[in-house]
């Protein structure tokens, strides 16, 4: 049921609005709203009862194992949200002056000291909004210094084939054309292949390491040697730091620009899609293209510069300053973990993965790279059971939440067939590990007996398996009743 | 300290199945020379006592202020229930909703948001949110210059009436692509584009950007400015406040056949002022333009038992599907606070809105009214207005702002840095939730600040 069908024209929700109407006779009528807008009128306790309720249709890391590989949805500490809602954060206007502000940008300040030393980078701008306009700003910021040197020939971004969709959307965003670089075998990128692709012609590459494969890019050096030896700067799409916080600086893999997604390692929520924020660590030479605002601290005291002291940024990518809640969130975080307990963190996240992936393949399930080690993450394919059984990645993905698991990120990377790519994260203890093993194998179990079955999943949620042909044919995106 | 829950007898039975001697070992991949030497920048874990402490604090510090800033940011009272439903859990802690039947909630929510948006701004189809205001208007741009086959000139009309932040931003991201931003000056005597002053013959454009209530807080002609850039084969790209649409003409009927495109600020609906994010933008359009639109978008469909249910649709046009070609690079939407904003327009309901904008706009009026009694401030412009007004003053700026702050007054948004022709002049807001007595006490400060510093000898004129 709809909040809408919950409605009944002319039932006020009195105390949550000023207890009075107010004229506005002084606005022209032709600007005036003729018809009130056709929004729900409830009570107070029908719109608590209808969240309240579709809460509970779903999955979240509070209530299910969610190991949803590039997504790091691990636990996210209650302390994080209750710190960064205290009135004084909530309250201030972003253009509150610095002299009222100095508890806000202390954080500010700290929270960019920190992510320095975490990616070993010279600088950071907390600016962008999430991890895709983290991506715009170092992408925007390779063709900023390619563009102040006058070299107008770097048309060219190169990608992996298995990079995430938003590094070619991105390099399309800021007018580059879009190389892809094939992977090897074993999951690295195909060094001749990148040989041939470098040239004049190249302004950089964008790569994750640890890659969307889930394992570690192990001739890093050599491919950036390659690509700085063209005249190419390194982009490093940081989505997930999990798996070497504190462990390898991407600044030390030879990286010239990098963006966080505060949203998995650093646990701010993922809220249902967002908000996110990814900030963007430089090396030197990219440092004077940062996004503004960035906090600087003289003599105690914080400040926002802006475009007027940084006249070579690239700008501006939000009205104010960014998510700066989300901030403050990944703040109270970083400074619960401290230096020691970031390194646990790459620690648990990998013996987590490198578990369950070793427990899966003795179950008898394919890996996508056997013979290597995996990071946060890891693959499985499913290739066998398509072919065989007739039951694929779909059907294990749907059949999973009959048990109570969210299903792992599906049919991503695309060069994978049938894959999985799960991450367990940190968070999770042994018993839920080994129970992800059991529900695969029983649903291995009922591929082999009773296939149509699995096809069928899932039963026991609010829907079925919906109709997207449906859905994307006979759009109905807003509701006419 | 990290939330890991693992006992060392459970990481050793671990690592004996992995046939590793320590977790050490699983680095193994990573070349030596690559190993870093820690985090010596970061400090030490803290307790969350010790970290309780320490945040409060700082909030404490900027705490307790009467704030007349607006532009963009809006401070409106939040009925208890958004927040308390919208931290639950299972908002909080879940993900896009790629597994559907697992997150029917957040995508039914979002669909009763899509919903209130067409509702509220008379459009055909919402999307299910973008980042903010600002992104959202750069994103208007691009989508108007997919959407506009006729024009080839890539060049939108943009009226220095809406805000600088937005102009700068939409700069910032569509500017590689060719696309130009052509200032549009508006009438300085009453802080609207003058009609008037429009060219008979603007060349090829692609869009005009149409800010309602704009950036001064005035409400601009938008009927006669969205007939002629149909006129002339633009595209409309309307730039709102959400609240103000309870009680404006909602951009879908202005004109003769409505804005194209319709974006905005979503924060007045439910989202605390936060330092500036996190907010979200909102993005509406016409349905023949729904292939254009960037962003997640949510359908109603069936199940295979026939029964109703939601999923993300139309993914054919977003970067995991289309890569290179996707109609934006953005991924996530800002999923938390359109679960407030749902909640909020639920809780209000249309006549809640209503009192809510008519209450700013009362305010608004009686601030007005305050503040052009007193000697030294006038208010600059001479037309209709939402919830904003721009005033002028006689004595410098930073002086007053300065006394101000001390005395917990946050008195506005200077404008000269982004307009030269309004040196010395200030941006100033009430929304419902500045009283008449705090309006009062506002201007009450305000004089006494001014006698103080003219009675010190202060120069009158400010330095230019």
């Amino acid at each position: 049921m709809l909040i809408f069908e919950h409605s009944r024209e002319g039932r006020v929700n009195a105390p949550q609005a000023p207890l009075t109407d107010q004229p506005c006779n002084d606005i022209p009528e032709a600007l005036r709203r003729k018809h009130r807008a056709g929004l729900p009128e409830v009570s107070e306790m029908q719109a608590v009862r209808h969240y309240t309720r579709l809460s509970q249709m779903n999955f979240s890391i509070d209530t299910h194992f969610y190991p949803l590989g590039s997504c790091t949805m691990k636990y996210n500490p209650r302390s994080c949200n209750t710190l960064a809602m205290l009135p004084g954060f909530l309250n201030r206007h972003p253009d509150s002056p610095a002299n009222m502000s100095q508890g806000f940008l202390a954080c500010m300040h700290d929270l960019q000291e920190i992510l320095k030393d975490v990616t070993g980078m010279q600088a950071v701008s907390l600016a962008p909004m999430a991890g895709a306009q983290g991506e715009f700003a170092g992408v925007a910021m390779i063709r900023t210094y390619h563009d102040a040197r006058n070299d107008d020939a770097r048309t060219e971004i190169l990608v992996p084939d298995a990079a995430h969709g938003t590094n070619p959307a991105t390099a399309t965003m800021c007018n580059f054309k879009v190389r892809e670089i094939p992977t090897d075998q074993n999951g690295d990128v195909d060094i001749e292949a990148l040989k041939q692709a470098v040239g004049p012609h190249t302004a950089g590459i964008m790569l994750t390491n640890p890659s969307t494969l889930g394992v570690f890019e192990r001739r890093i050096h050599e491919i950036a040697g390659i690509v700085h030896e063209a005249g190419g700067l390194l982009y490093y799409d940081g989505a997930n730091l999990n798996a070497i916080l504190g462990k390898v600086k991407p600044g030390d893999m030879g990286f010239d620009v990098i963006h966080m997604n505060l949203h998995k390692t650093f646990s701010t929520p993922h809220g249902g899609g967002g908000p996110g924020a990814g900030p963007v660590g430089v090396s030197q030479r990219l440092e004077p293209y940062l996004p503004v605002p960035l906090v600087t601290e003289s003599g105690g005291e914080y400040h926002l510069l802006t475009q007027k002291s940084r006249p070579d940024s690239i700008g501006q990518l939000s009205a104010f300053m960014g998510n700066a809640g989300v901030l403050l969130r990944a703040y109270v975080y970083a400074r619960l973990l401290g230096r020691d307990g970031m390194q646990r963190v790459a620690e648990y996240a990998t013996l987590n993965a490198n578990y369950l992936m070793v427990q899966l393949h003795k179950a008898g399930f394919d890996l996508a790279y056997p013979g290597r080690r995996a990071t946060h993450e890891f693959i499985v394919t499913l290739n066998r059971q398509a072919r065989e059984l007739g039951v694929n990645t779909m059907d294990f993905a749907k059949r999973m939440l009959d048990y109570g698991v969210h299903a792992p990120t599906t049919y991503f990377p695309l060069l994978v067939p049938e894959c999985l790519l799960i991450e367990p994260t940190e968070t999770e203890d042994k018993t839920v590990l080994d129970n992800f093993v059991e529900v695969m194998k029983q649903i291995q179990q009922e591929a082999e007996t009773d296939p149509e079955k699995v096809k069928g999943a899932p039963y026991s949620l609010p829907v079925r398996r919906l109709d997207d042909v449906k859905a994307a044919r006979e759009l109905d995106l807003a509701w006419e009743g | 300290m990290p939330f890991i829950p693992h006992t060392e007898e459970e990481t050793r039975e671990m690592l004996d199945a992995i046939g590793a001697g320590s977790i050490e070992d699983l680095f193994d991949e990573i070349p030596a020379e690559l190993r870093s030497s820690g985090l010596d920048k970061v400090p030490p874990g803290l307790s969350e006592m010790d970290i309780v402490r320490l945040m409060h604090e700082r909030a404490e510090q900027d705490a307790r202020t009467l704030c007349f800033a607006g532009a963009g940011a809006y401070e409106h009272h939040i009925p208890a229930a958004v927040w308390e439903i919208t931290t639950r859990g299972e908002f909080y802690s879940a993900y896009t909703p790629y597994q559907a039947e697992a997150s029917q909630g957040t995508l039914q929510l979002l669909y009763e948001y899509q919903t209130m948006m067409t509702r509220l701004t008379a459009m055909d189809v919402s999307n299910a949110s973008l980042y903010d205001g600002a992104s959202a208007l750069a994103e208007a741009v691009l989508m108007a210059v997919r959407a506009n086959r006729k024009s080839k000139s890539r060049r939108i009309l943009m009226p220095r009436s809406v805000h600088p932040a937005y102009r700068k931003v939409a700069h910032a991201i569509v500017h590689n692509q060719n696309i130009v931003l052509e200032e549009l000056d508006y009438a300085h005597d009453r802080g609207i584009i003058d009609i008037a002053s429009l060219p008979d013959a603007p060349g090829d454009a692609t869009a005009l950007v149409i800010p309602q209530p704009n950036y001064f807080g005035n409400l601009e002609d938008v009927h006669a400015l969205t007939d002629w850039a149909h006129g002339h084969g633009m595209l409309v790209i309307a730039v709102v406040n959400p609240t103000s649409l309870a009680i404006l003409t909602p951009p879908g009927e202005w004109g003769e056949s409505g804005a194209d495109i319709v974006c905005g600020e979503g924060q007045p609906l439910g989202a605390p002022l936060s330092s500036g994010g996190p907010y979200f933008g909102f993005m509406c359009c016409r349905q023949s333009f729904v292939r254009q639109m960037p962003g997640r978008i949510i359908g109603r469909t069936t199940d295979l038992d026939g029964k109703p249910g939601f999923s993300l649709t139309l993914q054919a046009r977003e970067q995991h599907i289309r890569r290179s070609k996707a109609t934006s690079n953005i991924c996530t939407n800002q999923g938390l606070l359109v679960t407030a904003a749902t909640i909020y327009m639920s809780l209000l309901g249309p006549r809640g809105l209503e009192r809510v904008a008519s209450h700013s706009h009362a305010n608004t009026a009686y601030l007005i009214e305050r503040l052009s009694t007193l000697e030294g401030i006038t208010a600059v412009f001479d037309s209709p207005f939402f919830h904003e007004a721009v005033f002028r003053f006689d004595l410098p700026l930073d002086d007053i702002l300065r006394a101000l702050a001390a005395q917990g007054i946050v008195g506005g948004v200077r404008l000269g840095d982004d307009y030269p022709e309004l040196d010395n002049c200030l941006l100033i807001c009430a929304t419902e939730t500045r009283t008449r007595a705090d309006i009062d006490s506002f201007a009450d400060a305000l004089q006494r600040i001014s006698g103080r510093l003219q009675s010190t000898g202060c120069p009158v004129k400010p330095k230019m």
